[in-house]
């Protein structure tokens, strides 16, 4: 599931091996490309390696086989303040015994640069951040987010060319969570830095990036940019990880091309799209997004199969409705639908069919 | 909510002020919390605050002289004793009748003590005319001046005279002019002779050498404290039993233990002339002096100085030196930029304690101090056990607690108490 090599890559993970007991890999045979400018995040459940290979290429660990490469060099031998990274850390890391200005003008100062250049530096980067007044302040003197804008200046002032950023919105509310997000990844295009941010919050990596790179269980799962890695999941663990998700198993009845029948468990027929199953007879989970489930039998082919299913609760979220229902024994099967106002409201106890267009419903490994 | 539309006090439910309310609600709190301390306060004010004041008043108090010889220090207000002259018979007859009640209720020998500190050899004059003086009679054995020259020369004495003139006052500051080496005299205050200034060089000493122990155990319990606070809990705990265990041993124990390590004929020196590298002739003198007191009293002292600094260090997150690393700061600039400043509160915690500690020891000091390593405690407990002095005791004590308590505040206006975190 690696990448394939790209030509300009700027980072590059060749064959990285973890361990940190000599016992078990923590990182598994890890190749990754990221070219200049891009904003990839790492997404992943936590223990799944992505925090580790964070902090490989930041330099607080080494690789326990295999290279890291920056712009074409190896870094594995360069420790850590010479390689030149922006990074900003979970809990922001903002020196409490400096002013906000301190905390900016220090990774000038320990590069030597003049006084009157720093002072322009920080406040540019200040600015940047929309924090221009508090240089004076200290860290504890500002609230969460203003920590966090700060942290980001601190770790862009001296122009890296690379930044790092390890689920640095982990702290804040979701609303604030939201807007520096959009903030984090418009600075980032804006200076055309390459970043590499690590999350394990999906809505976070689906809004923020150019591709997310999937890890589980010490591997890149899938690496894709976002809509592909939700509309196209390769495999059971990202169709589930990523956003919401229904599942049926069963057996591949017959494959013709991009299509396949799949008999469920229950014995009734699905259309569906093979994705990582070849052969008839095979075990697959089939995986559908729960927006993209018809209830309206006039929007589906004629010939389209359907599943009968019972309604079991209907939810108002406000901008959608939620219906669960029980779909060939398959008690959590959930649909949303948009509150428009010709939507029908299911009831509890309804019987209906369902049913999707094939390429909507994929069939992935068991 | 009616009570908020009116003005004036706002009223409880019953109509009671809430002010009134309240304050009869946490009486009972305050009364359960008081009774609660009531045996520590009772305990601390009988067993400490007031023998420590009684200490200090002790330092002024002088109305020893006033209270034995009434009738002598109230005709001796009116002799010049600059004169050169001695004072004429009522002084003498006084002196006489006073000293008549005084030994029958033998307080002459405790008056010579006092006056002793001030003069050499007034204890033996009184003790000696005592005896002679009892036979007296005050109706009959007049004129006394000549009866008391008789007795003993010394009281042809203009010095003599003196000294009883000069320490008749009820409250003196000759036990403070005595502890900074300076004394009382009919002409005023003067520099003590030169055989008795010690004491300066005491408080010196015993200045220098804390600041000393103090930089010693900041130098020695800052990696040790570090590395407390930076090994996984485990190793951590087995260490911190390390740090602790000289508080399980006793105190002399330990000072026992360095006489032995540190004399002439002991481990240390053993060991360097095996190794050749002390000829035996010319073993290292690193006891019964200052170095002796500093190496004993730095490794008493030094858990004081981890235990502040260790729980300091605890609380500072190790994301902060991979910040500053990532920022491009080398490892020792990451350490002395960001780690060091954010480990001071408990260096200042630490240094507090152990200077204030030092400054008043006095076991180490009395054990392996010899002549050169003793501090101003130790002068203290001669002059309380051996030469009786209290009132010198108490001045010398009363100035060790304004010293320490100066420094506090010094520190305080510095680097801030609130700075200082011990946990």
């Amino acid at each position: 599931m690696a990448d394939t090599k790209i030509a300009d890559a700027f980072v590059e993970f060749e064959r990285v091996q973890k361990s940190y007991d000599g016992e078990v890999l923590v990182v598994k045979d890890l190749n990754l490309s990221i070219p200049k400018g891009e904003f990839l995040t790492m997404l992943g459940p936590s223990g799944s390696g992505k925090s580790t290979c964070l902090m490989m290429l930041a330099g607080f660990e080494t690789a326990t086989h295999g290279e890291i490469k920056i712009d074409g060099v190896s870094i594995n031998n360069i420790p850590p303040h010479k390689r030149g990274i922006g990074m900003v850390f979970q809990n922001y890391a903002l020196f409490p015994h400096m002013t906000i200005a301190e905390n900016l003008s220090f990774p000038l100062e320990v590069r030597k640069i003049g006084k009157s250049e720093r002072e322009a530096k920080v406040k540019r980067a200040l600015d940047m951040v929309e924090m221009g007044d508090f240089g004076g302040r200290r860290p504890a003197q500002l609230s969460g987010g203003q920590q966090q804008r700060v942290a980001l200046a601190r770790a862009l002032v001296f122009e890296p060319e690379l930044v790092l950023m390890d689920e640095p919105l982990g702290a804040l509310d979701k609303q604030l969570r939201e807007k520096m997000q959009f903030e984090i990844t418009h600075l980032a295009h804006e200076l055309g830095i390459t970043t590499v941010y690590v999350t394990h919050d999906q809505t976070e990596a689906l809004t923020m990036s150019d591709r997310v790179a999937v890890f589980d269980d010490g591997r890149i799962q899938q690496i894709a940019p976002p809509d592909e890695l939700y509309e196209n999941p390769q495999n059971s663990f990202v169709a589930q990880f990523i956003g919401e998700n229904n599942t049926l198993s069963g057996k591949v009845k017959s494959i013709s091309g991009d299509q396949c029948v799949v008999v469920l468990d229950s014995g009734e027929e699905i259309d569906a799209m093979p994705v990582n199953v070849s052969e008839v007879g095979q075990r697959t989970t089939v995986s559908i997004r729960p927006e993209r489930v018809e209830f309206d039998k006039s929007r589906l082919h004629a010939d389209a199969h359907t599943l009968k299913a019972e309604v079991l609760e209907f939810i108002y979220m406000g901008d959608i409705f939620r219906t669960r229902l029980r779909v060939a024994g398959n008690d959590d099967f959930v649909i949303k639908s948009r509150n428009a106002p010709d939507q029908t409201r299911l009831k509890p106890g309804e019987q209906i069919e369902i049913g999707w267009l094939p390429e909507d419903c994929r069939a992935l490994d068991a | 909510m009616s009570e908020t539309t009116h003005t004036g006090p706002v009223l409880a439910a019953d109509g009671t002020p809430l002010k009134k309310s309240l304050a009869r609600a946490l009486r009972v709190e305050k009364m359960r919390a008081l009774l609660m301390i009531a045996p520590l306060l009772l305990f601390v004010m009988f067993s400490f605050i007031w023998p420590i004041g009684e200490m200090l008043f002790r330092s002024v108090d002088n109305r020893e002289v006033g209270e034995v010889l009434p009738k002598t220090v109230a005709v001796l207000k009116d002799w010049d004793g600059t004169s050169g002259e001695l004072p004429d018979e009522t002084v003498y007859q006084a002196f006489t009748a006073d000293m008549l009640v005084a030994i029958d209720a033998k307080q002459h020998t405790k008056l010579g003590r006092r006056l002793n500190f001030e003069k050499t050899g007034i204890s033996s004059l009184f003790r000696k005319s005592g005896r002679k003086i009892k036979k007296l009679d005050l109706e009959t054995d007049g004129p006394f001046k000549e009866a008391l020259i008789k007795i003993d020369k010394k009281w042809g004495d203009v010095e003599t005279w003196k000294a009883i003139q000069t320490h008749s006052v009820n409250y003196t500051n000759g036990y403070y002019l005595n502890a900074i080496d300076m004394q009382r005299t009919p002409e005023g205050v003067a520099v003590q002779s030169e055989s008795k200034r010690i004491m300066m060089t005491l408080f010196k000493r015993t200045l220098w050498m804390s600041l000393v122990i103090t930089g010693m155990c900041v130098l020695l319990g800052y990696p040790v404290a570090w590395i407390l606070a930076n090994l996984p809990a485990r190793s951590a705990n087995l260490l911190m039993i390390l740090v602790l265990l000289p508080f399980w041993t006793s105190l002399l124990v330990r000072t026992s233990a360095w006489k032995v390590m540190l004399q002439q004929q002991g481990v240390i020196n053993e060991v360097l002339v095996w190794l050749g590298l002390v000829a035996t002739d010319d073993r290292l003198v690193i006891i019964n002096n200052a170095t002796g007191t500093v190496i004993a009293m730095t490794h008493i002292l030094l858990p004081f100085m981890i235990l502040p600094m260790y729980s300091v260090m605890q609380t500072i997150q190790p994301t902060y030196l991979r910040a500053a690393k990532s920022l491009g700061a080398t490892n020792w600039t990451a350490f002395w930029r960001v780690y060091f400043p954010q480990s001071i509160p408990g260096i200042g915690a630490g240094s507090i304690l152990v200077f204030i500690l030092s400054i008043g020891y006095y076991i180490t000091p009395e054990i392996v101090g010899g002549a050169k390593g003793v501090f101003i405690s130790n002068r203290i407990a001669y002059h309380i056990s051996i030469s009786g002095n209290w009132g010198l005791a108490a001045a010398l004590g009363a100035i060790l607690l304004a010293a320490v308590l100066v420094l506090y505040w010094a520190y305080d206006k510095i680097v801030g108490i609130d700075n200082v975190k011990l946990g």
